[in-house]
């Protein structure tokens, strides 16, 4: 289970909602609102915001599904998220991102079996001079060799 | 006397220890009862040199890099004493790389506090607004025409020729919208000068707005940038603060304020309809145009839609005269140009030069080759919808026309180097691939074709019918060139037709009868 995160309760889904439900296009700001507060957006959730923005319900799930950032379900304690893209590649990120996988045992894009990592592909940081980079929980790291990705796996493994 | 402590707050600073260098600083100079002032600011663009610490000395600021937090209680002793270190670098002004760029836009990057609407004043700030305030909407039009500006996001289009269509509009609200979407691989100018220059943004976005009648403004900044999403809240809070946003800004009869929305992880909403849908609350799903965002924008209203790098030229230009920007460049690309030095790079980071400089100088000459130390063999130029170049083509000058003359786009100026290890085959298949996942699903050639893209390029190197998927690939690459609704399909045939054309050894043996012929 994550941590740091509120339990999901529909009077607060339904406060946090409320609390957007007046700006124009609302849905984007909603939906990280619930995300930051619950760690994901929750099923029942959705057609609440639907009913607050007087959208279908089809509308906002097609918003919720159509984005990389919006979650499901709960991901793991910490999530390290690898640059994936091109000046992350030229600067040996695949054999980096190979190594990560192969010590936590899981494929880009999933949690370990104890719940304590997600690993996750990122498209560029912006950290492109300082190649390759990583978020590890929202803080960044540049210029990464092995020694500092296997520093970084065991700090999200603690 | 209190010593006066620059260090960057800018992510890529961070990310190589930025916070806990300042974080020794403090503690140190705590512990020795030493008065010092620590100023956060953005960074100066060496990011080699990252974390690069500034002491203000009369002579200027004099930098020393790259630091780690074991170097501080050296650093901070000589600093007290005679300022010798193995890390100083001198006067950063005088770091030859910093030295012979053209700071136009980035002048202030690096150098002002960025939660400081008093230092960005004191080092020029507001001055193209103040001289804006006191013009009519056609003379702003006509500077901003006249000084040759072209939107920085990659597509060039005219800025003063956008701005005045939406002037020309007649509608209940007019929106300002800046992209800030910066999802190129190997491009952080936006990043960086929001980060360090926020203030910069807004001025341009206020005088856009003043001068096309818009009283609202977005910025769109993708979720990849937190450091730059909290930067522009606290330097438009400032502003406001400041009355420099919101109503009577400056003390005029104008109105606008501005408000930042975060994306959530998809690169087509750099795209700018995909990002005016995503404004909106929707999918980010392309518009076909027309109708032009400047006619039907923004919650179908006119709207003047640029790119970060377009509004924060605007400042400099208002101030200084269209002339004295449109003096630098070549052919229709004037001014100047901030472009990122990226990948497997030796002096990576923030170089802004007028347009003309040679794809070669800037990389060779001014990055230096490979960190690896190796032969630089592929450089990628504008983004992953960006060509390929091989060394051949080093003697490209830094140009829209000249870059589309070679098959190639300038795009938002991110260069991307590689050295002699890569497989220009796996990068082709990535821009499929990349194309594949981000693609908003709209029209078919980039939805379908970038999947049978990724399908045709394993086969090739899987060595299946080589010269048949070849065939392959040159059409299916045609198709979505010519066929999609916008930049991601349409642009995605770049690396991968430059790769194949410049790169063909990578691609699996040559053709039989080529073999036979020889």
């Amino acid at each position: 289970m994550t941590v740091g995160y509120e339990p999901w309760d529909t009077a607060r889904g339904a406060e946090i909602i409320a609390e957007h439900a007046g700006l124009e296009g609302a849905t984007l700001v909603i939906l990280h609102a619930l995300q930051e507060a619950f760690g994901y957006v929750p099923e029942p959730a959705i057609p609440m915001v639907a009913e607050a923005l007087n959208l279908s319900r089809a509308e906002v799930h097609g918003v919720f599904t159509f984005y990389h950032d919006f979650r499901k379900q709960p991901a793991g304690r910490h999530v390290l998220k690898l640059c994936r893209a091109e000046a992350c590649q030229a600067a040996g990120g695949d054999a980096l991102a190979a190594r990560a996988e192969a010590k936590l045992g899981v494929s880009l894009g999933h949690t370990t079996a104890d719940e304590r990592v997600t690993l996750e592909p990122i498209y560029c940081l912006g950290l492109c001079a300082t190649a390759p980079s990583a978020m590890l929980d929202g803080r960044v790291v540049g210029r990464l060799d092995e020694a500092r990705i296997d520093a970084l796996v065991a700090e999200a493994q603690r | 006397m209190t010593m006066r402590i620059f260090i960057p707050r800018d992510a890529g600073a961070v990310a190589v220890g930025a916070d806990d260098v300042a974080l020794a600083f403090e503690q140190a100079a705590a512990a020795r009862g030493a008065p010092v002032e620590i100023v956060r600011t953005g960074s100066r663009g060496l990011y080699w040199l990252e974390p690069l610490v500034e002491l203000a000395t009369a002579q200027g600021r004099i930098g020393f890099g790259p630091v780690t937090p074991g170097d501080v209680p050296s650093l901070l002793d000589a600093m007290a004493g005679n300022g010798q270190h193995t890390l100083r670098l001198g006067v950063t002004d005088e770091i030859p790389w910093l030295k012979r760029q053209t700071r136009l836009t980035f002048a202030r990057c690096g150098v002002i506090d960025p939660r400081s609407v008093d230092d960005y004043r004191a080092h020029g700030g507001y001055k193209g607004l103040e001289r804006a305030l006191t013009l009519t909407s056609d003379q702003i039009l006509a500077d901003v025409t006249t000084s040759g500006l072209r939107g920085r996001g990659g597509a060039g289009f005219p800025t003063g020729i956008k701005w005045k269509t939406v002037a020309q509009a007649s509608a209940d609200r007019k929106y300002i919208v800046c992209n800030a979407d910066e999802g190129d691989s190997g491009t952080f100018a936006d990043r960086m000068i929001m980060e360090g220059d926020p203030f910069v943004v807004i001025e341009g976005m206020t005088i856009a707005g003043i001068t096309v009648g818009a009283t609202k403004g977005y910025i769109y900044i993708r979720s990849e940038y937190p450091h730059a999403v909290e930067a522009m809240n606290a330097a438009i809070a400032a502003a406001r603060r400041a009355g420099l946003l919101g109503k009577r800004i400056g003390g005029s009869a104008h109105e606008f304020d501005l408000e930042v929305r975060v994306g959530a992880g998809a690169y087509v909403c750099g795209e700018e309809t995909s990002l005016l849908e995503s404004l909106e609350g929707r999918r980010g799903i392309v518009r076909a145009k027309p109708p032009l965002p400047a006619h039907k924008g923004l919650f179908g209203r006119p709207s003047v839609i640029n790119n970060v790098l377009s509004f924060a030229a605007i400042p400099f230009i208002l101030d200084n005269g269209a002339k004295a920007y449109a003096d630098f460049g070549m052919g229709r690309s004037r001014g100047t140009m901030p472009i990122q030095l990226a990948g497997n790079i030796r002096y990576g980071g923030l170089f802004e030069t007028a347009f003309g400089v040679t794809l070669g100088e800037l990389v060779d000459e001014i990055g230096g080759g490979t960190f690896t130390g190796r032969e630089v063999r592929a450089v990628q130029v504008g983004g992953p919808l960006g060509a390929y170049f091989p060394r051949a083509l080093f003697d490209t000058p830094f140009d829209y026309e000249a870059f589309a003359a070679r098959d190639g786009l300038i795009g938002h100026g991110g260069i991307v180097v590689f050295d002699d290890t890569v497989d220009m085959v796996k990068q082709a298949r990535f821009a499929m691939e990349f194309c594949a996942i981000e693609s908003c699903g709209k029209c078919t050639p980039c939805r379908i074709g970038s999947t049978r893209g990724v399908e045709t390029i394993n086969k090739i190197i899987n060595g299946e019918r080589v010269a048949e998927n070849l065939a392959v690939i040159e059409d299916l690459c045609n198709t979505m060139k010519f066929g999609s609704l916008c930049a991601l399909g349409g642009f995605t045939p770049y690396p991968v037709m430059s790769a194949l054309k410049h790169f063909r050894e990578d691609f699996g043996p040559a053709p039989a009868r080529l073999q036979a012929a020889e």
